[in-house]
Formats: structure tokens, sequence, C-alpha cells
């Protein structure tokens, strides 16, 4: 549960790159046959872009296919907030049928996101497993779905909105930004 | 006066014409379309974006083609489709229009889609429907067909990636062709920038230069290194109204053959509408040729309707 | 009765009249204007302070819809309108259900319109039994039983024979006639002007050329024949021009133009707005221009109404298939303002164009205010602004494209033959 008076400070937050490194270290028992690897936009996937670096021997070696989900057609809020004005069509070329799937999402909070996300990947098919992965679990999740694994635990206000960013020279950082009438993923 | 096609944030709340949008949601709605493309190629087609909404066809001018993927799409969203083609029911009992559409409002149909003979139907029915019902514009007369106009241009856009630097020819029936005027908004809105209209004088509308277009009368001219060539369909009533002699001579002087394509750029694309009168405006080797893409235009089609469909279709809260 | 028209401004073009007077009225005639007759005791007295009082309108062509379309209007409805407009005297134009083309009808017209004891009623015979140009209608018997000139509304006479005919009989007896100038094969099934905004709505377009093309038959047909024409409802440039050579001519013709043409263009259908679906279609800018200077100039004689009320269905549908025309009467007096505001036209030549040249035309005794003369008159506030809506129409029409436009030109007083038939 958020502690809504815990606020958090920006000098508090991890660094994202060391905690990438973490999430690798914890990914690499996963990835065996028949594994493949899906992002989620758009933090995930650059989080993805970068593990399928970091992880490139043992991806090769197992030969895990990667995909990526643009979850818009699946939220729940599409009644109240409509369509994103800008969405990438997901891509997933591999066939999800009886596939290990490691799903990678940045911040995990709500856990609509993820909700979204299986509901998205059940009509492409049946996968075996779903492992979710985030680099951050922000707390404060609503329904009954948590990721099996994170490179860090926050506990944030509510009133706080916690990001993934790319910065300017490729690196990723986690950014704090003033709660508005953005949705909760 | 406020354009009725957008709401008071400027998002789109119907889809009744190409002109008056801007060139934001025209992009919105082609990039929408990018990513249902990918879903039409999964086993499971549907998302489940207008679910327990209920799509209501309301076809006043004939058309099984048009309807049909109009009735894909929705499905496609997951929404309950009811399809009425009203020449055969309550229509020629006398009902108007309007009381047609109320009688349907009130059995909760939540989208239109509206095809009918007469220009301006779709505004008519926009203008009188309450909030929350959203109508699209399956062509009204001669003045729109924005779908069609989107889909085209997004087919376009998939083969020719670099718009700002085509040469477009649309050919054929302008005067009263709703097709060729979305056709013309869309490209020059998107910053196409040669749009030129191949046809006799009888075929033209008064003063169509102001649509922003180059006039050709001669096909073999009009042609002349052009990346796209849109073929517009020729219908017979215009031999009746004395506007040409016969489709004989029209196949002759603006019929689209292989020496007349290659008078355009090696690797220009052929697009027709449909339905195609071979023989008449499009020669049989070019329709079915490998620079056509007039099939592919169909898939596009759906996957355009289904994005008007899931934007007109979802909540106005700010955009995320 | 005997009614003392207080400090008004009165403007009485024919007679010159521009100023602040009184008007003595009597015996349902206007005794005398400024000076009181001697003893003169009225028994009504209306100050018209801050008012302006010229003759009562007369207006060139409104649609009373009796006989035959009653559920669209009704004799005194309309003629309860005309009155709120400020028109004592108005022409009604033969295309009503059975057509004027009997006497019998025009007596039952004008009996019906005395009745009612409201604006005058002047009705224009069918030029051609059944409007349907080939044989003539009675024209002798209809002038006899009250009709003022003849007139085919808008329906083209095709064979030219038969227009040759009509206008050398009617020249036989000196009647006029009133014609539209529009060539019929030109103008089937348009709804709108023929240019730009006609190709961007998908709407089949009427060329200027239908208005030239059969305004030369009609003025070719007058000179040869010697017939007294109006044309009703110029709408383009070109079409000024040619009445303004025929003038220069010597020709005997007249002609009208309706004030919805003063102030709106083909842009005003905007978003198809079934209200601007009119006969002769709006025009263009230029045209609107032209018409203005034409009637700045005396090109052009008189502003009408054109009032043509249909009933809300009829409007109601896509629009070319809504139906043709614009409720009119109570507008006449606001929107003639409104056009010589814009042109900057002193406001008595304005007032002329729709009080004694409309008059004129009709060949009747109205119009001006002169000593002895009927005591129509209209009293109004130029600088009274309402809205134009439903609720304030007291036509059965409310269809009209300022719908929602507040205009400036208050009806306060209507009076007819020295009685008040309308105050606000």
């Amino acid at each position: 549960m958020t502690d809504a008076n815990h606020t958090l400070d920006h000098n508090q937050l991890p660094d994202a790159e060391a905690l990438l490194l973490v999430l690798a270290d914890k990914l690499k028992p996963l990835l065996k046959a028949n594994t493949a690897l899906v992002g989620i936009h758009s933090g995930g996937v650059w989080l993805m872009q970068r593990l399928l670096v970091l992880l490139a021997d043992q991806i090769k070696l197992h030969q895990i296919e990667h995909g990526t989900l643009d979850v818009s057609f699946y939220r729940d809020d599409y009644a109240q907030r409509g369509l994103k004005a800008e969405n990438r069509p997901s891509q997933i070329a591999f066939d999800v049928e009886n596939k290990h799937i490691i799903l990678i999402d940045d911040v995990f909070y709500t856990g609509r996101t993820t909700r979204a996300a299986m509901n998205e990947l059940f009509d492409y098919g049946r996968p075996a497993s779903i492992t979710l992965i985030a680099l951050v679990n922000r707390g404060g999740r609503e329904l009954p779905i948590a990721p099996q694994m994170v490179a860090a635990d926050l506990s944030l206000a509510a009133s706080q909105h916690l990001q993934l960013t790319k910065l300017a020279d490729g690196s990723l950082a986690l950014e704090l930004t003033p709660q508005h009438n953005s949705a909760r993923p | 006066m406020n354009n009725p096609q957008l709401d008071t944030d400027g998002q789109l709340r119907h889809l009744l014409s190409i002109e008056g949008l801007p060139k934001k949601i025209l992009n919105q709605i082609l990039d929408t379309a990018e990513s249902f493309v990918g879903v039409a190629e999964r086993e499971v087609k549907k998302v489940p974006l207008l679910r327990g909404k209920t799509v209501c066809n309301l076809f006043f001018e004939n058309s099984t083609r048009t309807r049909t993927t109009f009735e894909i799409a929705a499905k496609r969203l997951s929404a309950d489709v009811i399809s009425l083609n009203v020449s055969t029911s309550s229509q020629s009992k006398g009902e108007t229009i309007l009381d047609t559409v109320d009688n349907l409002i009130a059995m909760h149909a939540d989208m239109f889609v509206v095809r009918h003979a007469q220009s301006g139907a779709a505004h008519l029915i926009a203008k009188h429907v309450p909030p929350h019902i959203h109508v699209i514009n399956a062509g009204d007369g001669r003045h729109s067909h924005p779908t069609q106009g989107l889909l085209d241009v997004f087919t376009i856009r998939k083969y020719k990636p670099e718009l700002h630097n085509l040469r477009v020819a649309i050919v054929g029936d302008v005067l009263h062709s709703r097709v060729a005027r979305s056709e013309i908004h869309a490209l020059t809105t998107l910053g196409v920038p040669e749009v030129r209209v191949i046809a006799p004088k009888t075929l033209l509308p008064a003063q169509v230069e102001k649509l922003g277009v180059h006039v050709y009368h001669d096909m073999d001219e009009g042609l002349k290194d052009v990346d796209v060539i849109m073929m517009l369909r020729l219908q017979n009533e215009r031999m009746n109204g004395a506007m040409l002699p016969s489709s004989e001579e029209y196949f002759k002087t603006y019929g689209l053959t292989p020496e007349r394509l290659a008078l355009a750029k090696p690797d220009a694309i052929v697009m027709h509408p449909g339905p195609m009168n071979r023989g008449v405006e499009i020669d049989s080797t070019v329709a079915d040729g490998k620079q056509s893409v007039i099939l592919p235009q169909v898939t596009y089609g759906i996957a355009i309707r289904m994005a008007v469909m899931a934007i007109l279709g979802g909540g106005t809260g700010a955009a995320l | 009765m005997k009614i003392h028209i207080k400090n008004g401004q009165v403007i009485d073009p024919k007679n010159n009249i521009n100023d602040k007077l009184d008007v003595f009225i009597a015996a349902g005639k206007i005794v005398s204007i400024g000076t009181m007759p001697d003893g003169f005791v009225a028994t009504k007295t209306i100050d018209a302070t801050n008012l302006t009082v010229c003759p009562g309108l007369v207006d060139l062509s409104a649609r009373l819809r009796e006989p035959g379309d009653e559920y669209k209007a009704r004799l005194a409805s309309e003629l309860q309108a005309a009155v709120a407009g400020g028109v004592t005297s108005l022409a009604c134009p033969p295309d009503t259900d059975p057509v004027l083309d009997e006497p019998g009808l025009v007596e039952m017209l004008k009996h019906r319109a005395k009745q009612q004891g409201l604006a005058h009623v002047y009705p224009l015979g069918a030029m051609t039994r059944q409007l349907k140009g080939a044989a003539l209608s009675e024209m002798n018997e209809l002038h006899t039983a009250g009709c003022v000139g003849f007139s085919q509304a808008n329906i083209a006479v095709t064979d030219t024979q038969v227009l040759w005919r009509a206008m050398e009989y009617a020249a036989t007896f000196g009647f006029t006639l009133f014609l539209h100038a529009e060539e019929p094969f030109l103008a089937a099934k348009g709804v709108a002007h023929d240019g730009e905004v006609a190709t961007r709505m998908g709407l089949k377009g009427i060329p200027s050329a239908a208005e030239a093309l059969a305004l030369a038959s009609i003025l070719r047909i007058a000179q040869e024949t010697g017939a007294s024409v109006h044309i009703s409802r110029l709408s383009t440039a070109e079409g000024v021009a040619m009445v303004r050579a025929a003038k220069a001519q010597g020709l005997k013709v007249s002609c009208d133009v309706s004030a919805n043409h003063l102030l709106l263009t083909e842009h005003d259908i905007a978003y198809f707005d079934a209200n601007c679906h009119l006969k002769p279609p709006l025009r263009t800018q230029r045209d609107k221009a032209e018409l203005s200077a034409g009637l700045k100039d005396g090109t052009i004689d008189a502003i009408c109404s054109d009032h043509t009320p249909v009933d809300d269905d009829a409007k109601l549908a896509p629009f070319a298939e809504a139906e043709i025309g614009a409720t009119g009467l109570e507008l006449l007096l606001p929107l003639t303002l409104k056009w010589a505001a814009q042109e900057k036209v002193s406001l008595p030549h304005a007032i002329e164009r729709i009080t004694k040249a409309s008059a004129n035309i009709l060949g009747v005794a109205a119009g001006d205010l002169s000593p002895n003369s009927n005591a129509d008159l209209c009293i109004f506030d130029a600088n009274e602004y309402w809205k134009v809506s439903p609720k304030t129409l007291k036509s059965q029409g409310k269809n009209s494209p300022f719908t929602g436009l507040e205009l400036a030109g208050k009806v306060k007083f209507t009076l007819v033959n020295g009685q008040v038939v309308y105050h606000d």
C-alpha cells in the first residue's frame, strides 16, 4: 500500500542504468529454449532493446525471439479517455502458442497495463507461461497481478508519477513528474 | 461557423468529409489504421474496443461491398452490427431520414454509418443526433466518401512513403465523384505537391482548379511522370446525359491501357476504388498487373474503417 | 377614426419628405403631413418619438399558400406576418393549387383577403393555363377579377413561340408580365450556383448563363412585341448589365431582387444549410456586389421578400431534396435597412425600393403618403434589434437563413386603411 504521506524526492530515485544491470542478471536464468521477450511500449520496449544487447549471447544461444506490444486496444479506460493520439502497431512476428513469454514493462503500478498486455497476448495464441518483469515496482496495485521479478521496489505517494525516460544520449533514467490527468498504468 | 465534425476540444466527433479536417486528425486516423493492419494478420482478428456498442449501417443507397467492409470493421472491434438497407424498408413507406434515425437511436444504436444518394445527408443526420452518437459518412451523393479518401492515401503511403514528393493523377468522372473529391482533399491536406485531374470537360465540375488540382484533358500529357494513378469508375448514365458518346470512345481517349501506363513512372502504382468496369476505364492487363494495388486497397479499407470507429467510439477525457 | 401620429421621422420618398413631422389621418385616408388640419380632433394618438414613419411596405412577391397548400401556411397567418413586417400591400404569384388561372379563384382569393382586413392582396394571374406554357390564360378576365399582372412563377415556358405570343397578347392590352429568367434545361435539377461552392459540396449547379440566356430571350421578345416586362429575382452580375443596357435602349423593363440575394452568397450554404436552398440560387460575392450597385443606380427598381413559407419537415431533408424558399415578409424591412447600412445608401432611397418603386411596378395606388391617399403606414424603430426565431416569426413558415441572427428594424405599428392592424 502506498503511504499517501510518503513522497519521494527525485534525488532518492535509483539510477535506471544500474537497475537495468540488476534486471539483466535476474533475467539470465529464465532464458532457455522456447522463450520469447515481449516489451510493452514505450518503456518496456526500450528496456528490451537494451536487454537484447546485454544478453546477446544467451539470446542467440537459445534462439530467443522478441516482439513488442502496444496495449492501446486492450486498455480498460477507453470508454473514459478514448485512444491515444499516437499509437504504434504491436509486432509479434513469432508464434505465441506454447511459448514461455517474458513480458517486460518499465514501471509496475496498478497492474492494469499488465492485464491489457495479457489479454492482447492471448489473442495471438496460448502461451505456455508468462513471466512479468519490471524495472521498478512502485507500489499501489489495484488488481491481483504482480511482477515475478523487479530490479527495485519503491513506495510512492499517489500524487507522484514515476516514468522511465530516454535521454538524448540514449541512456535511460527514472523521472518524477507531477501527477496530472494522465492515465495510471 | 463551427466544424460539425469536431467537438469543442478539436477531437473527431463525426467523420463527414475530409474537407475541414486538420492534417493532425488525418494522420491520427492513418497511424491508428497502421495498428489495425497488424491485427488483421493475426489469428484472432478482433480487439475489444467497441464491445457492447451497436454500430448501425444505414444505407439509403445500395452498396454491398462498402457495407460489408464496414460490417467487418465493426465486428473486428467487437461491436454488434445492424445493417439497414433502407430502400427496401420503412423509407419507401414515406418515413423521413430523421425518423428512421430516431427509431434506431431508440433501439440503442451508438454509431451510424450512413450512405445516401444526396449530398449533405450525413451532415443532416449529424446535426440531429444527441452528443454521444457518432456518424460516419459512407458516401453522400457527389460530395464526400471520406473513408475511401483515407484508405486511398493510406495505400499510397504504404508504397510511396514520401508524400511530399509525389505526382498523383486522378482520372475519370470527377464531376459526379465523391471519391475524387475526398481523394483531392486528402492529398492536398497531407502535402502532396501535384495533384492532377484528367477528364473531358463534360466530366469536370465548375472551377475544379480551385480545389488545388491541375487540369488535363489529354490523358497522355496528364500521365507523364506520374507516381500514382487513381482511376474512377464510369457509370452508364453519363452516356444518357449527353456527357459522353460511348464507353468505347471513352476507353479510347481515357482508358488506362499498358501503353498509357508506360508514360507514367516505371514504378507508378495503379489504384481503383472499385467496382471496376474492365475495358471501359481500365484494361484488364493493367488491373491485374504488377503495378496494380487495387486488392491491397480493399484490405486497407477495413483497417481504416476500424481506425475511424475506434477513434470515434472512445471517451473524450484528456488525451493520453 | 381620426389618427394623429406625433413626432415621428416621416420618410415619404415620392413627395421628398424626410423630416420630423406629424401625420393626420381621417376616414382611412391621409389628410395632411406637418400641419394639423382645421378642427382635427384625434380619436387616437400614436407617439412616434424616435420612430420612423413611412408608407406601408409594398412587397412584389409573397406566397400566401392559399388556395391549396394550407399545411404550409394560411391566408390569416401570412397576412398577419405581412402587417407584423410593416407590409400593407403585396402581390402573390399564381403557383397556388389550383393555379390562379380562373377568374373565380382570383375573386375568391381577393374576397378572403379583404375579409382578413389586413394587407391588400394583389394577385398575379397565370400567364398560361395551369402554368403549363402551352395555352394563354384569359388575361382580360383575370385582370377584371383583380390580377395586376401575369406570371409563370418559377415555371419556364419552353416553347419560345408561346412566350412570344403571350408577350404580344399582354402588350395588346398593356398588361405587365412578371417573369423569372432561367433557362429550364440548364437549370434542370440544379440546386446551387454552378461554381466553386457547388463543386466542393457535390451539388448540381445552375450556371449564371442560365439567367443570361433566358434574359436575352425575354428582352429580345419584349423589344419585338413592345411588351412591358418585369424581371423577378435577378441574381447575376451579367443579368444586371443586360437590364441596364435594355433600359438604356428604352425597353419597358423593370426588375427586382430578393432581400436574400442582397445579403447572402453561396458561401452561406456553409454545411448544407437547407434554409439557403433558394431559387434563384445564392450566387457569388461579385454577383451580390453588382446587384447592390444595380439597386443604387436604378437598374434594379425594387427589393422584394420572395416570401415562401414551407413547413418544418420540408427543410429537414438533404439540401437538394429540401423544399425551396425562405420566409420573408417580416424580414423585408430589417434586411433592407441592413443592406442600406452596409452599402451606405440613404434611408429614403432604401425605403423607396420597398414602397413606391414596387407600387409603380404593380400599377397600384400605394407606397406613398400623398394627401388623400390610402392611410397605409409602417411605423418602426430603426434601432431596435430583434432575434429571428420560430418564436418571433408570425408566419407559419419558420424557414429562414437568418434564423438566430439579431436584426435592427422593429415594426411598432402598421396601419391599413387608417386602422391599426398591428402593434408591437
